[in-house]
């Protein structure tokens, strides 16, 4: 069943949070996950492995280049989600 | 009109091959080049730091082979070093299997060149299974030993990547190194490698590959070849798929993850390393190779290196029991369990 944008932020939080330590209040839609959240690869690849199964979609490797923002991966799950 | 139906001329039946019970590695033995290459002397050309080359790989240092090191010359030192550590004489060597992917010469193999070093006129040849070729390669020689195809099988994983690497490419330029490991498996009384359990997935073939091939190379008039790899799709595949793997290399050998004394994982990168540990959840007390600190990645010789390091530090017991996984441009992969000689 679809998520609100809100459920995905605080889950998306969530998982940004166990990987990197970083503090979910600070995971906003409009932060850049690498220059504002300083996510590097290896660890956004984490995140978005978790991401399908807590939020079970798929996202293909070909798409984690288009997830710049926070905004990005929350739209795609959305959309994923149907 | 009548035809005759065809017959064997004789009985029809062969003798079989008569091999060993079991198998088991008697010795393992290693070459490192004598260069110590610091981060510091790659950070210019890739526009990076120490501290950024550390968090994304765990790699402080590597070693670079010097100019009169070929992957040739490594094997035999290396070949050397493990046929003293098994206690047998070079001679008792009756088959050579080199798992490289650097030896320059598209034909002949290597394996033939390095028997001829070693004064050996035995079977010998190059399998092509990346940085998953050492694991490949136990798994032949443990079959070739049972089967009876040869008594002593001599497994080396050579690499000279830093002939076939971009030092201005921020994805490989601090990763790859150079080195050769070998074991020498032979028979046993007892079963001292378990079943492999391997597989490839071909989809995703330029993953890790040669830039361009050899027939672009040449019809484009383009430079010497490197190795290219997607680094995020490397991480998700050894991760989240190579876990289920080394769970099912330890059932097939008939263990639990509380019976092993080493978790020798191919030293791709720290990062693997610690997220497949994290998937694995295997004993907090179980010694994992983290080789890749000081040696960085070398392919093929990742394994047999990080095994005769620990061992040689006495970090794992002899005649312990050690899950070791491979994988790889392929993409491919191969694990097994194995008693430590």
């Amino acid at each position: 069943m679809a998520q609100s944008t809100q459920e995905i932020l605080e889950g998306l939080a969530e998982i940004v949070n166990e990987e990197t330590g970083i503090d979910t209040g600070s995971v906003e839609l409009d932060k850049s996950f690498t220059d504002d959240l300083d996510i590097d690869s290896l660890s956004m690849m984490t995140i978005v492995v978790n991401a399908e199964e807590k939020f079970n979609v798929r996202i293909p490797d070909d798409e984690v280049k288009n997830l710049k923002t926070v905004r990005d991966a929350v739209d795609f799950i959305a959309a994923a989600q149907g | 009109m009548t035809v005759e139906a065809l017959r064997p001329k004789g009985s029809g039946s062969i003798h079989p091959g008569t091999g060993a019970s079991h198998a088991r590695i008697w010795g393992l033995g290693g070459f490192r080049p004598e260069r110590v290459v610091p981060n510091s002397e790659l950070v210019e050309a890739i526009d990076s730091s120490d501290e950024w080359i550390q968090e994304r790989s765990g790699i402080k240092s590597r070693r670079w082979a010097g100019p009169n090191d070929t992957v040739v010359s490594m094997s035999e030192a290396a070949a050397r070093d493990a046929i003293a550590a098994a206690g047998i004489e070079i001679s008792q060597i009756e088959a050579i299997i080199v798992s490289t992917v650097t030896h320059p010469y598209q034909t002949p193999a290597a394996a033939p060149i390095i028997a001829d070093r070693l004064g050996l006129r035995c079977a010998a040849f190059d399998i092509s299974a990346a940085c998953a070729g050492y694991c490949h390669g136990i798994s032949l020689a443990n079959d070739m030993v049972r089967g009876g195809s040869a008594k002593f099988v001599l497994v080396i994983g050579v690499e000279k990547l830093t002939d076939f690497t971009d030092l201005t490419d921020r994805g490989t330029a601090f990763i790859f190194a150079d080195g050769a490991g070998a074991a020498v498996v032979g028979p046993s009384d007892f079963p001292g490698i378990g079943p492999t359990i391997w597989g490839s997935d071909g989809s995703q073939w330029e993953t890790i590959r040669q830039t361009e091939s050899w027939l672009d190379v040449r019809d484009q008039g383009l430079g010497h070849p490197t190795i290219g790899m997607a680094g995020q799709s490397v991480f998700r595949w050894a991760v989240w798929s190579m876990a289920p793997v080394a769970r099912q290399a330890i059932e097939a050998a008939g263990i639990t993850p509380d019976d092993l004394d080493a978790f020798i994982p191919h030293q791709a990168n720290m990062r693997i390393i610690d997220a497949m540990l994290k998937q694995l959840k295997l004993p907090a007390d179980i010694p994992v190779a983290r080789d890749i600190a000081e040696t960085a990645n070398t392919s093929a010789a990742s394994i047999p290196l990080a095994t005769e390091r620990m061992l040689r530090e006495g970090e794992i017991p002899h005649g312990g029991l050690a899950l070791q996984i491979g994988f790889g441009a392929g993409l491919v992969y191969a694990a097994q369990v194995i008693v430590l000689p």
